[in-house]
C-alpha cells in the first residue's frame, strides 16, 4: 500500500485505489469513452438504417431532404458548435482553478443547448407538422418519403432526447461548480460530461449533411419545391 | 497539475474552423456535382468531428489506451456497416431463384 491509502492525505475527489490523480483522471476518462463507444453503437444503428434505405431509394430520400428547411440546419448547427466551445471553456476554467467562469460558461452551454432545441421544436418541428410531413395519416407525398421522414423525426428526436439529458447533467453540474467542488485537481464529472456534450455535437454534424443537404440543394431543372 | 491545458487560442482557432466549414458545407450544397455532393458533405463531417474529438474532447492529448478504444469504436461501427452492406447490396446478384419454385416444374410429372 502507497502512502496515500491513509485518509485524510488525499487531494479532493481522489480515490484511494489508485496511485496518483493522473492515472486516475486517465482511468475516468477512458471509462466514459468506453460509454461514447456504446454510444456510437447506438447512433450507428439509425445510420445504418439510413444508408440502407437511402440506398434502395435514393431519389425519394433526396426529395425528403429537399423538404427540410436548411437554415434551421444550419443556424442549428452553428448554435450546437458555439455550445461546445462554451463547454471546452468551462472544464479550461476549472484546469486553471477559476470558479465564476466556470459557472458562466456552465450557464451559456445550457442557454444555447435549450436554444437549439427551441428552434428544433418551437419553429422546425411546428412547421413540419403544419406542411403535412409527419409520418402517419395526412402525409404528403409518396411512402419512401414517409420513410425519410421517418428518420428525420427518430434520429433528429434521439439526438434531441440526448440533449435534454445533457442539460439535465449540466444543471447538476453549475451547482456543483457553485459549491467550489472543481477545482485544478479535480474536475472529472465536468469533463466527462464535457465529452459526452461533444458527442452529441458529433452526431449532428453528421445529422446535419445526411437530412439536410444530401440531395443537394441546387435547383433542379424543370422541378419545383 | 492534472491534465493537460489547451490554451484558449486553440478552442477559439478550432470553433471558427467548425463555423468556417460548416457554411462551406452548406455552400457546397448548392453546387451541382451529382454524386459528389454526398461525398463532399461526409468529407466536411469527417473534418469536423476529427476538429471536435482531437481538440474539444482532448484526445491529442490523450493516452494511446483512450485512443486505440476511440479507434476500436469507429472499427466496430465499420463492421456493421460493411457487413449489412455486403448482404443489402448484393441480393440481386445471380438468377433469383427461391425455395419450392426452383424444383416444382421437376415434381409436376411425377403426380
Amino acid at each position: 500500500m502507497t502512502v496515500h491509502a491513509v485518509h485524510g492525505e488525499h487531494p479532493p475527489g481522489f480515490a484511494h485505489q489508485f496511485e496518483e490523480v493522473e492515472q486516475q483522471r486517465e482511468a475516468v476518462n477512458l471509462g466514459m469513452w468506453l460509454f461514447l463507444a456504446t454510444e456510437i453503437m447506438f447512433f450507428g444503428g439509425l445510420f445504418m438504417g439510413y444508408i440502407v434505405y437511402r440506398s434502395h431509394f435514393p431519389g425519394a430520400f433526396d426529395d425528403g431532404s429537399h423538404l427540410l428547411n436548411i437554415k434551421f440546419g444550419s443556424t442549428n448547427t452553428a448554435v450546437l458548435i458555439a455550445s461546445s466551445l462554451t463547454m471546452a471553456l468551462a472544464i479550461h476554467s476549472a484546469q486553471v482553478g477559476k470558479k465564476k467562469p466556470q459557472i458562466l460558461f456552465l450557464i451559456l452551454t445550457m442557454i444555447l443547448g435549450a436554444l437549439f432545441l427551441f428552434l428544433k421544436f418551437n419553429f422546425e418541428w411546428r412547421a413540419d407538422y403544419h406542411e403535412h410531413l409527419i409520418p402517419g395519416f395526412g402525409f404528403r407525398g409518396d411512402p419512401h418519403v414517409q420513410m425519410f421522414f421517418c428518420f428525420y423525426f427518430f434520429m433528429t428526436g434521439l439526438h434531441a432526447l440526448h440533449m435534454i439529458v445533457g442539460i439535465g447533467i449540466l444543471i447538476v453540474l453549475t451547482i456543483m461548480a457553485a459549491r467550489g467542488r472543481f477545482n485544478e485537481h479535480y474536475y472529472a464529472p465536468l469533463e466527462n460530461t464535457g465529452l459526452y456534450w461533444h458527442f452529441v455535437d458529433i452526431i449532428w454534424i453528421f445529422l446535419f449533411p445526411l437530412l439536410y443537404l444530401a440531395g443537394g440543394r441546387y435547383p433542379i431543372p424543370g422541378v419545383t419545391h | 497539475m492534472s491534465g493537460h491545458v489547451v490554451p484558449v487560442k486553440i478552442y477559439v482557432a478550432v470553433f471558427v474552423s467548425l463555423i468556417f466549414l460548416t457554411a462551406l458545407t452548406t455552400a457546397v450544397a448548392y453546387v451541382d456535382m451529382g454524386k459528389f455532393n454526398l461525398v463532399a458533405a461526409l468529407a466536411i463531417a469527417v473534418a469536423k468531428m476529427l476538429l471536435v474529438i482531437l481538440f474539444f474532447m482532448h484526445v491529442k492529448y490523450s493516452p494511446t489506451l483512450t485512443k486505440v478504444v476511440i479507434v476500436a469504436a469507429f472499427v466496430w461501427l465499420g463492421i456493421m456497416v460493411t457487413l449489412t452492406l455486403s448482404d443489402e447490396l448484393t441480393r440481386n446478384w445471380g438468377v433469383k431463384v427461391t425455395g419450392w419454385s426452383m424444383i416444382l416444374p421437376h415434381l409436376r410429372g411425377l403426380f
